[in-house]
């Protein structure tokens, strides 16, 4: 579904991605690990052309992307839903708007149809109700779940998370990977999950990537990842202050 | 650690770099201007934030401009020209109200109240990711927040210089005929007689350039604007004191390419 070939991305003279290569496959949930600052983010905002690479290709279906006109790319990155880091909702905007924003572009749908939609998708959230709410008045865990909704309105077939567990007490985060799985089963959506919680990312992922200085060391099953014999791995999933993994 | 001072090509660069890439973004305004989706509603807003809620301070700014250059046309004239030719201090300060202060003074105001606020709006939207969101979810950002505020300062800008002269020439004409009681008939009618319609049209002309340099400047800024609260705080005070700059260079220019005779 989405394959991803040899990536480069530098800031100045900070080489962020050297060389990654990574595919998900349609219906699967794939955790990108690594540390903070590994690029992670610059990976997914690569996958949804919010930054383009200095080299490689990224494929959708066959398509390549990082070539196309913004036009063009919203075209295919209408299939994507991405929850972000920070959440980023519309802070001039109430929950129902945030939610509804993607709709009113993507669809010719009337407004009647997407406030349906908006309640439907708060709904799945567990939010239903908080439609004229701004986003100022919402907790943490409250507004990840805004943002999935926000994700999922427009029924993307691929959702992209951000770290969906951090800044956020470890119930609540337990209750995003709750809603990521569910969302997999009812939406059957492929799902690529950037996360540094490993706890989260054994509950979420068909297979789990780490990326480690620019490059993906490993992509396997999380049993795979969980006995590996790589000590980068070891050293990330067990937290490990000494080991191979030194860049703080 | 004390920082290495910057070479003189360094500057050079780097001004080039700057210049670069606000004229980047006006290509992408131009090109984006008449591509549809019309962001109607954020250009409304744009309008009633730009044109109507500066209306209180172009108000003041412009009454009291007016009261003090109606004074020194005055004292001028009353004591280069002589007593009784105060009357025909209308004109003077008619035309140099309309074509150079309320243009300047507007332009400057605006930059501080709008221009210094859609920096710090697009700034937090910046790195808050908001940015990020609304290319994923089909907006492009150019045509959703850059092109409605360009659009809304080139309108806008001449409106409340307009009103900014009346009030400014109102202001004048108040100190010089109920205060110091200069010959009302006289002072109407020669200001009337000497003022042109293309003195006001050419500061109404100057008003809408300074539109999309302050818009065009705030929004660069805030699309460049990185690291936090700090780069926000940043990306506002360059916006002001790049766009009151440039407003001052650019009106000397535009003073001499626009016929004044």
């Amino acid at each position: 579904m989405i394959r991803i070939v040899d990536l480069h991305k530098a800031f100045g003279r900070k080489k962020v991605l050297q060389g990654v290569n990574l595919d998900l496959k349609q219906g699967e949930t794939l955790a990108v690990i690594g540390q903070s600052g590994s690029g992670k983010s610059v990976l997914i905002k690569h996958i949804i052309g919010i930054l383009r690479p200095d080299k490689g290709q990224i494929f959708v279906d066959g398509v390549e992307i990082t070539s196309l006109k913004d036009d063009e790319l919203h075209k295919i990155i209408r299939r994507f839903g991405m929850l972000f880091q920070g959440v980023a909702l519309f802070d001039s905007m109430t929950v129902a708007q945030n939610v509804g924003f993607g709709l009113e572009r993507y669809t010719d749908f009337s407004k009647e149809r997407i406030q349906e939609l908006v309640v439907e998708s708060l709904d799945k959230v567990g939010l239903k109700g908080c439609e004229r709410l701004m986003p100022q008045e919402l907790s943490g865990g409250m507004r990840k779940r805004v943002g999935l909704a926000r994700a999922i309105a427009y029924r993307p077939d691929i959702i992209l998370y951000d770290e969906p567990s951090t800044g956020i007490d470890p119930i609540r985060a337990d209750a995003i990977n709750d809603l990521i799985n569910m969302m997999k089963r009812e939406m059957n959506v492929s799902t690529i999950v950037i996360t540094h919680d490993i706890v989260s990312a054994y509950k979420v992922a068909d297979r789990i990537a780490m990326l480690y200085e620019g490059k993906i060391v490993e992509a396997a099953a999380p049993e795979e990842i969980r006995n590996s014999k790589n000590p980068v791995i070891q050293q990330f999933i067990h937290g490990r202050a000494k080991g191979p993994i030194k860049n703080w | 650690m004390v920082k290495k001072p910057k070479s003189l090509l360094a500057y050079f660069y780097s001004f080039f770099q700057q210049v670069g890439e606000v004229s980047l973004l006006l290509s992408k305004v131009l090109k984006n201007m008449f591509k549809k989706p019309w962001e109607r509603k954020v250009f409304i807003q744009q309008l009633e934030e730009i044109g109507v809620r500066s209306l209180p301070l172009v108000s003041l700014t412009a009454a009291f401009v007016g009261l003090a250059f109606g004074l020194h046309t005055y004292v001028s004239f009353h004591r280069y020209i002589g007593p009784g030719s105060e009357a025909y201090g209308g004109p003077m300060l008619s035309l140099g109200l309309t074509k150079e202060f309320i243009p300047i003074l507007v332009g400057i105001m605006v930059t501080g109240r709008v221009g210094s606020a859609i920096a710090a709006e697009i700034g937090t939207m910046k790195i808050t990711e908001q940015i990020d969101a609304l290319f994923s979810l089909g907006a492009d950002p150019t045509r959703y927040l850059v092109v409605p505020r360009v659009l809304a300062c080139i309108i806008m800008l001449p409106c409340l210089t307009m009103y900014g002269d009346i009030i400014g020439i109102a202001g004048g004409f108040f100190y010089n005929v109920y205060i110091m009681g200069v010959n009302r008939v006289l002072y109407i009618r020669s200001t009337v007689h000497f003022v042109e319609l293309w003195d006001i049209a050419g500061g109404l002309i100057k008003a809408a350039v300074f539109g999309v340099i302050i818009a065009l400047i705030g929004c660069w800024q805030g699309l460049r604007a990185e690291g936090g609260a700090e780069g926000v705080g940043k990306a506002t005070t360059k916006t002001v004191v790049i766009a009151s700059i440039s407003i001052l260079i650019v009106n000397f220019f535009l003073s001499k390419a626009l016929p004044s005779i």
